[in-house]
């Protein structure tokens, strides 16, 4: 009778004792929802009722210019986290190089380029003319500094330069969380260290190296509306351009504002994603059960 | 007997710490060698030198007459260039005390990666092998499995396996089965007892020394970064000669 009643639970109660345990009731929470409601809903209604022209914020919504705007945004953004991570991953290998003065150069490059505010950076790069008004590459070619560094140029530079001395960082933490027994392992087998760095540390670094990097992606993308101020037409100097000749200025700023949460949900979303990939090898054995079940089903 | 692996004279230091104080062993084709002593007394070390996996601060490795991880001119040492090391390591296998399968991947996929990426092996070709070679070390049906869901005495089979995949011309244990939980150890040291039996050179770091008698044709017992004593194994283990090496079995049996 115990066996079957142990194997098979029917849900009667398994003792009559006297003593109940009282149900919970959250009243905090209630009183603390309920507020939250209220405040909510005044915000919704203050901008309903407020000057806002939303018929124009609608009209504008995919204005080319807006448009036009949010793709450079996007290139800029795209370029210069290609770039930051280039230099990440070189200047990561460099700070653990057995070469001291490659050492020294990554270290400083990170403070150096950590120590100065983005803004400054990117108004130095813009006005690099004023220093060398000409690139030279000896014997091949020459070029005025102004016709190279277009803002975008200019742009990139200071994004991409300055995002490396931070995804250096990122990288670095995640090459270290993979332990030293995977490198030997794959010696072991006769794995050069390139191969060991692509095959067998990489992949699993990616799991530390995912999660920040899509935040600072996140955070790039936004970054780049200060290169408005170098003249480059990312999404806020379009918005801008419109509502100096317009004057409707909040309509406009919740059109941009609109654009970069549609961004920003879509990035989201790929992060999660890809941090989904990176993380499927790292089952355990309770996740082997859950799969095996789904099989099953 | 051929000579596989010449030891001779090997010193190394760790700052200020010897590790290895001139070692000099030699083994032959198809020998299992057992090495014994207590912790810290170089064992390890020396093993980890056979592959390069530690540099050696002076003597001499060869194995099948090439000497591991240098250039020999004159009686000077230059380190060989990183490819050339990885194309000696691929002749020796080795087995880690954590295992140290790549999580990443999965079992077959640990095992086909060094026939595929190193050997450049036909894909196809190199997991049917890993198959038979999961076969022979008791789990086939684990083929598609990550490590992580695997037990430890599973996940080192499947590291024995990765090993044997690179066909090579001996397989370094490194303390095994010292991991394990004690009911997870027979069955690595009955793969390893089958390995044995087939004639692979082995050398073998172990705490077993119920292994040792009966797997090893010979036994090294070391101590503070020398060979204090070597012979076979019922010579070393029932009838040590040497007063340390004594202590240091009573003391395990005890």
């Amino acid at each position: 009778m115990n066996t079957i009643s142990a194997t098979k639970p029917t849900g009667a109660p398994i003792s009559a004792s006297p003593y109940v345990v009282a149900k919970h009731i959250p009243y905090a929470r209630y009183v603390i929802s309920a507020a939250l409601i209220v405040a909510l809903a005044l915000i919704a209604h203050a901008f309903a009722v407020g000057q806002i022209q939303w018929l124009v914020v609608r009209q504008y919504l995919f204005d080319s210019a807006i448009m036009n705007g949010m793709i450079n945004t996007i290139i800029l953004t795209f370029f210069s986290m290609v770039a930051g991570i280039a230099l990440g991953l070189a200047s990561a290998l460099m700070t653990d190089s057995q070469n001291p003065l490659m050492r020294s150069v990554s270290s400083g490059y990170r403070f150096f380029f950590r120590s100065i505010p983005i803004l400054l950076q990117l108004l130095i790069w813009y006005n690099l003319a004023l220093v060398f008004p000409r690139i030279v590459v000896p014997g091949i070619a020459s070029f005025e500094t102004t016709q190279v560094i277009t803002p975008f140029v200019a742009a990139l530079l200071a994004f991409g330069i300055s995002q490396g001395a931070y995804t250096s960082e990122v990288i670095r933490s995640g090459l270290l969380s993979v332990g030293r027994g995977q490198v030997e392992a794959a010696k072991s087998i006769g794995m050069t260290r390139g191969a060991t760095l692509r095959r067998i540390v990489l992949p699993q670094a990616m799991r530390v190296i995912v999660p920040p990097l899509g935040n600072e992606t996140i955070g790039m993308l936004k970054y780049t509306s200060l290169a408005s101020i170098i003249q480059y037409q990312d999404i806020v100097y379009s918005t801008q351009t419109i509502y100096y000749a317009n004057g409707l200025v909040i309509e406009m700023l919740i059109v941009c504002a609109f654009w970069y949460l549609l961004v920003v949900a879509t990035l989201s979303y790929f992060q999660s994603k890809i941090e989904k990939h990176y993380n499927k090898s790292n089952q355990t054995h309770s996740s082997r059960v859950e799969n095996s079940v789904e099989k099953a089903g | 007997m051929k000579k596989l692996v010449e030891i001779n004279n090997v010193v190394k230091a760790f700052g200020s710490f010897q590790a290895l104080r001139g070692v000099s062993l030699d083994i032959n084709e198809g020998e299992v060698v057992c090495i014994i002593g207590p912790s810290g007394s170089g064992k390890s070390t020396l093993l980890r030198c056979i592959n390069h996996l530690e540099t050696v601060d002076g003597g001499l490795i060869k194995v099948a007459d090439n000497v591991i991880g240098y250039r020999l001119t004159g009686s000077v040492l230059h380190e060989l260039p990183d490819r050339e090391i990885a194309q000696q390591r691929a002749q020796i296998g080795m087995v880690f005390q954590q295992y140290n399968l790549f999580p990443h991947k999965t079992v077959t996929e640990n095992i086909v990666e060094g026939p595929i990426i190193v050997r450049r092996k036909d894909p196809a070709e190199s997991r049917a092998k890993a198959k038979e070679l999961l076969q022979q070390v008791g789990l086939a049906e684990k083929a598609d499995y990550y490590p992580g869901q695997l037990s430890g005495g599973q996940q080192q089979r499947v590291a024995i396996a990765r090993a044997l995949a690179m066909e090579p011309r001996l397989i370094l244990f490194d303390e095994p089965t010292s991991a394990l939980d004690p009911e997870l150890v027979g069955e690595v040291l009955q793969v390893m007892r089958r390995l044995a039996a087939s004639g692979m050179t082995m050398i073998v770091v172990t705490h077993e020394i119920s292994f040792a008698r009966e797997a090893a044709d010979r036994v090294v017992f070391m101590d503070g970064g020398q060979i204090v004593e070597e012979g076979t194994a019922d010579e070393l283990i029932s009838n040590p000669r040497n007063e340390r090496t004594r202590e240091f079995l009573s003391a395990v049996r005890a």
